[in-house]
């Protein structure tokens, strides 16, 4: 009877200021994928329709914080994921979003917004519904505890593969020097 | 009803937001406005974050591009990579690549597609047309999938698999790799690199055409809804090859009007602002572009697979070819306008992105070793590709001492900006007008998003204003930002 199957672990994943490529790396582990699912359980991802996260065990987080609104949903997750990971160099650095830090923002409005060539008549966008945007780029050990840092643009699958499978196993996850890449 | 962008009273009318939308790529939400008798009175797609790569990226040496702006976007990073790729060979003068050069970048296009339209077919949009629109959330995603139809999940990720080891062997790595350069390739395909692709590509094409095959099915089991489902007529635009052919790496623009007439045809795309322009609107990060011959309010258009498979006067392998007349014949041609067509749209293309693959694995030229060409540097570089999603154009400007000085950058998404909008326009005024509102009603607006395959995280490129005032606290409780209302943007002199 299933009463005796062990309870599975929960993982919420999100994208804040990132490009969506760490979660691409995640999905190439491929068949893989079949094998994790017998042990895990998604909360909250791009995956699923789940909009908030809920109380979880592990929590990966792809992007940096550049808004008001990734800053409250980074703190959705650290209250609710027992283990909270940033995942890929935008989490860990800002990485290359990051570059617009040394830039002044009115200036790059306006250059997008209003003197672009291919644009008829510009306006900046002002509508409450746009969270506001954060002057700098920030990793998010900035504004909450991270447990771990996965680095690499993205973290390869395998690298991702043997942390979740460290993990699930109840092992300190341990990436010996071929997993842990910076490119 | 009126065209619900913009109610008279919002003040007085209650919102719902979907937020954040999901199973999509990127950061969106979906704002609705209801009066006391829950009609629809505004519904807007909104792009809510920004990220600034058309700024940031000046000042950086022009050959840093492809590899940097691919960073835009993880689920397709060749299109960026390409057609950054292309715009800097004019930059280095190269307007011929060797036939190497040539068909190794398409060769790592067909495999971008291959699996970006596997992910979003599989992934993230059969949940809604195998289980239903409105079916339960808790199994409504791939793992629902996996489990009620293993065969189908199985094929989908291996589908995808298949594309990321094209790309992974052409590029070097499957996410963000570097095999493009300015004026060509910097590595060829080896002949063990073309043979353990080839072992696999009859059973993959097999798969692709069982897709093709799923999504026409799941058309003919719900034949007036899904034609019915947020449909609305659209202008169309694509690159289109010289003989009128699909070519997703290369071609002249083509516009079709609401009833198939040509608008332009075969326009050369390095004089693309001749024809396109843009607009933004107070409420969205996202622009609006439209064809200037029509305006703003008539010239908006769709991209993407449905406006790329019936645009074309044929699709250059055989069965994909087949299965695209099957289409436009389909139910008298009915479903070719769907916006839900886009699926089975997507799957034909997919046939066609492996079957072009496996041509290209026999073709000789791809171990060929010359792979770099470059002529008199120009200042000006545009390039265009028809991506997963649509025609993306990306346009830089080089100075003599190789500095980027201007960018620009138009992504597949953002010409669907309207489309999109009004498809959930749509959908609200079908199913959601005059009801009370759950969650499978609001997961419609959802499925209509999803038929556009959106990739919201590339048309998040462009930095907004500043409408509220908080304070970023760190993990300590120390305050490490505020900002203001009208910090940026408003009432700040020009610089
Ligand atoms: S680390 Fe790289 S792959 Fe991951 S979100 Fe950032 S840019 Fe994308």
């Amino acid at each position: 009877m299933s009463t005796h199957e062990p309870r599975k672990v929960r993982i919420a994943t999100t994208s804040l200021a990132g490009c969506f490529g760490c979660h691409m790396s995640i999905l190439d582990i491929d068949e893989r994928l079949f094998a994790l699912l017998e042990h895990v359980e998604f909360d909250r991802t791009p995956l699923t329709d789940i909009k908030h996260c809920g109380p979880c065990d592990i929590g990966l987080v792809e992007g940096g914080i550049c808004n008001a609104e990734n800053v409250h949903v980074l703190r959705e997750f650290r209250r609710n994921c027992k283990i909270l990971v940033a995942v890929g160099a935008c989490a860990v650095t800002g990485g290359l979003p990051a570059q617009r830090n040394h830039l002044d923002l009115a200036d790059c409005l306006q250059e997008v917004y209003v003197t672009e060539i291919s644009l008829a008549s510009g306006m900046i966008p002002n509508d409450p519904e746009l969270p506001l945007p954060l002057d700098k780029v920030h990793p998010l050990h900035e504004v909450v505890k991270v447990d771990y840092f996965l680095p690499g643009c993205p973290p390869s699958a395998d690298t991702i593969w043997k942390f979740l499978t460290d993990l699930l196993a109840g092992r300190t996850p341990h990436l010996g020097a071929e997993l842990i890449r910076y490119d | 009803m009126t065209s619900l962008e913009t109610a008279p009273h919002p003040e007085k009318l209650r919102r719902v937001a979907i937020d954040p939308l999901s199973r999509v790529e990127g950061h969106g939400k979906v704002t609705l406005l209801l009066d006391e008798n829950d009609h629809v009175q505004q519904v807007r797609l909104h792009i809510v974050e920004f990220r600034g790569f058309e700024k940031f990226i000046q000042g950086r040496p022009y050959w840093e591009v492809p590899v940097m702006v691919q960073r835009l976007c993880g689920i397709c990073p060749v299109s960026h990579h390409l057609a950054a790729s292309k715009a800097l060979d004019q930059i280095v003068g190269a307007f011929r690549l060797t036939p190497t050069a040539d068909k190794l970048r398409r060769l790592m296009h067909y495999g971008q597609i291959l699996q970006s339209h596997a992910l979003h077919f599989f992934h993230l949009s059969s949940p809604d047309l195998l289980f239903g629109f409105d079916s339960d959330v808790a199994r409504r995603n791939i793992v629902g999938v996996a489990a009620a139809y293993p065969e189908v999940a199985r094929q989908g990720v291996l589908l995808r698999k298949y594309g990321q080891e094209v790309i992974r062997h052409t590029a070097g790595k499957r996410i963000h790799g570097t095999g493009s350069v300015p004026g060509g390739v910097n590595k060829n395909l080896t002949l063990a690199e073309r043979d353990e692709l080839l072992k696999d590509i009859y059973p993959i094409i097999g798969w692709c055409r069982d897709a093709v095959h799923l999504a026409r099915r799941l058309f003919e089991q719900n034949l007036e809804e899904y034609n019915a489902f947020g449909r609305f007529r659209a202008h169309t635009l694509s690159l289109i090859r010289a003989d009128g052919a699909m070519d997703l790496y290369h071609g002249g623009l083509r516009a079709r009007d609401m009833d198939g007439g040509t608008i332009f045809d075969h326009v050369d795309y390095n004089h693309y602002w001749e024809q396109i322009s843009e607009e933004v609107k107070p409420w969205s990060y996202m622009k609006f572009p439209f064809l200037r011959a029509l305006g703003p309010q008539h010239g908006w258009y769709r991209v993407g697979p449905l406006a790329r498979v019936t645009h074309c006067d044929f699709i250059p392998t055989p069965l994909a070819d087949r299965e695209r007349m099957e289409f436009l014949a389909y139910d008298g041609g009915s479903v070719a306008g769907a916006t839900l067509g886009y699926h089975w749209a997507r799957m034909i293309e997919m046939l066609h992105a492996a079957e072009a693959i496996k041509e290209l694995l026999h073709d000789a030229d791809l171990q060929g070793t010359d792979l770099v060409v470059s002529g008199e540097r120009q200042e000006r570089g545009i390039g265009m590709i028809e991506a997963p999603r649509g025609t993306l154009i990306h346009h830089y400007r080089v100075d003599e001492h190789d500095q980027v000085i201007r960018a620009n950058l138009i992504v597949s998404t953002t010409h669907n900006n309207q489309a999109m909008n009004e498809a959930v326009r749509q959908v609200a005024r079908q199913y959601l007008d005059g009801r009370k509102l759950t969650e499978g009603l609001l997961n419609h607006i959802e499925v209509a998003v999803r038929a556009f395959d959106p990739c919201l995280s590339c048309a998040t490129h462009a930095l907004g204003r500043m409408p509220l005032r908080v304070e970023l606290i760190d993990a300590g409780g120390d305050t490490i930002e505020v900002m203001m209302r009208g910090g940026a943007g408003e009432g700040v002199a020009p610089h």
